[in-house]
């Protein structure tokens, strides 16, 4: 009997608002400032590819509506200390959106990748979801809210391109450390399970 | 840290008093109809009644301009940009209409307390039972969650701490893995006591 990781449900909702913890608590670290303040490069969209990448697609995907929910409920967890109802009529409600949007992708390819962590699968999954997906989500909300063109949005997002970059190759380390830490969170690969090799020898 | 605190400023002024349903629907309402907004004049009507109820709300000035700064950060070079690009009249539009919504939204935010809000979320996902949502089970996270913000920090200034005395740099890697390792140690201890209160599965 193979049990899925990811059928402990009773671990979900601890996992779940855990994360959203961290995913606020990694917000607060300032990293560099573009545009004078206006939008901190923090760490934030660090925590979105770590919990797709530690807790899967599902779980991670959650963590982030969960964090999303605490925002709009009025607790200042977005990077530079805002939140309440306002941020999501801003011009960056599509990176918004995409927090449990790419957090979902990185998960969903992470834990296909399965155990163990491989750090180029990790990075691949990391880039796909926390800069592909994402900025891609938050390039639609700049055009729809921002009324800019697709390609003046494009122009505008390639800022934090390399910067998400960078994270999501600290990402790929992190989890790569963090499941070596704590193992049983991955998938095991089809192919590697105990029980294959017990029928090969039968 | 006041992640936990909020932004809901306690009060008993008439917006303070009206239900959060109430308020949340007035919101989407104006949401919705920002669409219709076009011109500089619906727009400047539209902003001075989102302004207008900040002194209802007897919230003061320097709570306004505080939350309203960090915007006022994207709006202007946007503004500045869209200008040349589409005209004096349509930028005022869009930038108005934002900075409406958002005035709206965020006296909305500062006169309704967090556990009215997560009663708010809980109802809504009761139609949502039909997929398997559970709405009291999003309740729980939700407070858990609420909970877990000043946890989390608090554990990052333990790991952030543990790291100097050690004179170990604090790279991205050194902090953040022992901070998720822990994080998921605290995850399992809650998950027991959740299961010692017999919120098992």
């Amino acid at each position: 009997m193979t049990t899925h990781p990811e059928a402990h449900t009773r671990r979900d909702i601890p996992l779940v608002a855990i994360f959203a913890g961290v995913v606020a608590a990694l917000g607060v670290f300032p990293a560099i400032n573009a545009f004078g303040g206006a939008v901190p490069i923090t760490a934030q969209s660090l925590g979105v590819m770590l919990a797709g990448a530690i807790l899967g697609p599902r779980r991670g995907a959650l963590a982030l509506v969960v964090f999303l929910a605490l925002v709009a409920i009025g607790l200042p967890l977005l990077a530079g200390g805002r939140g309440g109802l306002g941020v999501f009529a801003g011009p960056s409600v599509g990176y918004l959106v995409g927090f449990p949007v790419a957090a979902y992708a990185v998960g969903a390819l992470t834990y296909a990748f399965g155990a163990p962590y491989r750090l180029v699968w990790g990075i691949v999954a990391s880039v796909v979801g926390g800069v592909v997906v994402l900025h891609a989500l938050g390039i639609i909300g700049l055009v729809l809210r921002a009324d800019l063109s697709v390609r003046d949005a494009i122009a505008a997002d390639l800022v934090f391109v390399p910067g998400d970059v960078v994270k999501a190759v600290v990402c790929a380390l992190v989890a790569q450390g963090v499941h070596a830490a704590y193992p049983g969170l991955l998938p095991e690969r089809r192919g590697t399970s105990p029980r294959s090799a017990a029928d090969a020898s039968v | 840290m006041n992640g936990a605190l909020g932004l809901y400023r306690a009060g008993t002024s008439p917006l303070h008093r009206l239900p959060a349903t109430a308020k949340l629907t007035g919101l989407a309402v104006a949401g919705a109809g920002s669409v219709l907004v076009d011109t500089p004049a619906q727009t400047a009507a539209f902003v001075a009644s989102g302004l207008a109820l900040y002194p209802l709300a007897r919230v003061p000035v320097r709570v306004l301009v505080d939350m309203v700064r960090p915007l006022a950060w994207v709006l202007v070079p946007l503004a500045v940009f869209q200008v040349v690009f589409i005209g004096w009249g349509r930028t005022v539009v869009l930038v108005g209409v934002i900075l409406a919504l958002v005035l709206v939204a965020n006296v909305v935010t500062l006169t309704t307390r967090t556990t009215d809000l997560i009663d708010v979320v809980v109802a809504l996902c009761r139609p949502l039972r039909f997929i398997g949502v559970d709405p009291l089970r999003v309740g729980l996270a939700l407070n858990l969650a609420i909970r877990c913000v000043p946890l989390m920090a608090d554990l990052a200034g333990e790991v952030r701490d543990a790291q100097r005395a050690r004179g170990l740099e604090l790279s991205p890697r050194a902090f953040v893995v022992p901070l998720l390792v822990r994080a998921l140690h605290r995850a399992d201890d809650l998950g027991d006591a959740l299961a010692a209160r017999g919120f098992d599965d």
